[in-house]
């Protein structure tokens, strides 16, 4: 077994506050020290808010949980400060393999688009993940303490006090209250603040088993996917291999929905059916085992007062197409400069209302995109059956067909096209995929690329023509990035973000997202797109 | 926006007809239905347009239901 689950990350010490006379008053809690949690932490103390991060438990999450982490939470991760440890540990791949029976139908190149610094998306164990979060936390403290984590602090009451919650911590030393001017609660699918809180959480139940197993194992199977639909050694339902770091390979078995979920754990159960896959004469070790069922669903509002949900507290999906963690980090990178904007006074309250409506809109895209995949693995009727089997049919003869091929699409960020804080799009000839609500794209420059030039926060990235820098504009200091683009230089950037046009003004937010677009500097115009983003206006 | 033709538009229908039978002939039901759903999938690859396809789905289901 893998040391990385018994040694503690954050273990338990005795904070001042579980002596105090009085309860401690702080001004962000978050709870859970998962991806998402110390995400939230690392994100808010970027921008100078001090954070407590509470968990029930110490160590990293048992078992390699998310693997897939898309370009998007790479980038975020970049922003963050620790993007370069996942990629360097991270497998890339790059072919897919899809058999239907007993024979190979197709196989498919991702061909991502050049010109950005990150890839598709990487393989990578969870707790790789969580280890590096805790490492970013503690060089981010080694500098000025902002985070602390405090393990084995399990919340076990909360309470609304209007301007600020109560919240009862209970630790190995016993019980404690803190308060708390915002929690953020990054608790997980089962969230306990959730329940605590008598909130909703509906969608729809899926009714399958899945089997996880990581096997290491001493095998020349190539670093791709393959994905097998109805093949021999698991009739009439689906598996998945893929690679991960250290030699692990994570192995997905369909189940159906009638099995004894703990005989089917156990290893006599587990390694015959992984000897039907691989062959009786690849030799394997089992890493770790787990069988799940998923659902999809969410709370109807993330935004509960000055109590906030992220992750999978809020939302959940089904694991194909890797949007659990992935859009987890997009509640982060969505929430963090909006909550450390209010708490600076330099926006409204009514800002964090937009949180719901911008990451709701991703969270309904990811229920849709995942629930797709699933009804086209999992078919839940005859007449879904024959289509999907007669799409696999014709995949293996026909180009046509491998488009409609569901096993999990890839996970791409949501934008924010027509929503409240989205400004004009005043361009002529500008691509749409910059257009205000995307996120900016990628783009590699004479030296380094584009997004790591953006810095944390609003700024106004000029193309061939110019703005005053750095100025103040609604109380907010907002950056300037000039950039030129000529026949010879730049050219993917101007491809990018100036389409026909000559030369162009942008702003973006500091999560990356495009709020405005002209064709030149206009003081007044950009005043407006400021206070839109920032929620002053309706 | 393009309309979906629902006049004659095969120059010999019963050719046509004919042949739609043949491809199902000696087929069990299972092997006629997947070779239904094989024909709707390459027929609405080839029209391409999801205005035509969205009025084929719409003529289809009403023509079912009763009157």
């Amino acid at each position: 077994m893998n040391k990385i689950f018994e040694t503690p990350l954050y273990p338990y010490y005795q904070s001042v506050d579980q002596t105090a006379s009085a309860p401690a008053h702080h001004s962000v809690v978050v709870i859970g020290a998962g991806p998402v949690g110390l995400g939230m932490a690392i994100d808010l103390a970027q921008h100078g808010i001090d954070v407590v991060v509470l968990d029930d438990n110490d160590k990293v999450s048992f078992g390699s949980r998310a693997i897939c982490f898309a370009k998007r939470t790479l980038e975020i991760a970049d922003r963050l400060g620790f993007g370069d440890k996942l990629v360097d540990k991270g497998v890339q791949w790059n072919l897919g393999k899809v058999f239907f029976d007993e024979r190979k139908v197709y196989e498919f190149n991702l061909l991502a688009e050049d010109g950005h610094a990150r890839p598709a998306f990487i393989n990578l164990q969870q707790y790789y993940f969580e280890q590096y979060l805790v490492e970013r936390v503690q060089e981010i403290n080694s500098e000025t303490p902002k985070i602390d984590i405090r393990g084995k602090n399990r919340v076990s009451a909360i309470k609304d006090h209007g301007a600020y919650s109560a919240l009862t911590v209970t630790t190995p030393d016993g019980e404690y209250t803190i308060h708390a001017d915002w929690v953020i609660a990054c608790d997980g699918a089962g969230s306990p603040t959730r329940s605590m809180m008598g909130l909703d959480f509906v969608g729809r139940v899926f009714e399958d088993n899945f089997l996880i197993a990581d096997v290491t194992m001493e095998a020349d199977f190539p670093t791709e996917r393959w994905f097998w639909f109805d093949p021999p050694f698991n009739r009439g339902q689906s598996a998945l291999l893929h690679k991960q770091p250290d030699g692990v390979w994570r192995i997905d078995l369909q189940l159906g929905w009638d099995v004894d979920k703990d005989a089917e754990k156990q290893p006599d159960r587990v390694i015959p059916r992984l000897k039907a896959m691989l062959g009786d004469d690849v030799k394997f070790e089992l890493e770790w085992v787990s069988i799940y069922t998923f659902q999809c669903r969410r709370m109807e509002k993330f935004r509960h007062g000055n109590v906030i949900f992220a992750g999978d507290s809020a939302h959940q999906v089904s694991p194909f197409g890797a949007r659990g963690a992935n859009s987890g980090l997009q509640d982060v990178d969505n929430l963090s400069w909006k909550l450390a904007h209010v708490i600076k006074g330099l926006a409204p309250d009514t800002l964090l209302d937009s949180y719901d409506g911008e990451r709701i809109h991703g969270a309904d895209e990811n229920i849709m995109n995942s629930t797709r995949s699933t009804d086209f693995i999992t078919p839940k009727s005859d007449i879904s059956r024959v289509f999907r089997n007669a799409v696999l049919d014709l995949s293996e003869h026909h180009a046509f067909a491998r488009p409609l091929v569901n096993s999990g699409r890839l996970s791409m960020p949501c934008n924010y096209v027509g929503h409240s804080l989205t400004g004009e799009d005043a361009l002529t000839g500008g691509p749409a995929r910059s257009q205000p609500g995307m996120p900016c794209p990628d783009a590699p420059l004479d030296k380094g690329y584009l997004l790591s030039k953006l810095g944390g926060g609003f700024i106004l990235m000029t193309l061939n023509t110019d703005a005053p820098s750095p100025q103040e504009i609604e109380g907010i200091e907002i950056a300037q990035l000039d950039l030129s683009v000529t026949s010879e230089t730049n050219k993917t950037l101007g491809e990018r973000f100036l389409g026909t046009a000559e030369r162009a003004v942008y702003l973006i937010r500091p999560d990356q997202h495009i709020v405005a677009r002209w064709s030149e500097y206009d003081a007044a115009r950009v005043q407006i797109a400021v206070a839109t983003a920032l929620g002053k206006t309706q | 926006m393009s309309t979906l033709i629902l006049t004659p538009n095969i120059p010999n229908g019963d050719d046509f007809y004919e042949k739609l039978l043949n491809a199902h002939e000696g087929l069990s039901k299972e092997q006629s239905d997947a070779l239904n759903a094989r024909l709707i999938l390459v027929l609405s690859n080839h029209i391409g347009d999801m205005n035509i396809l969205e009025q084929a789905l719409d003529a289809a289901k009403t023509a079912g239901q009763a009157s």
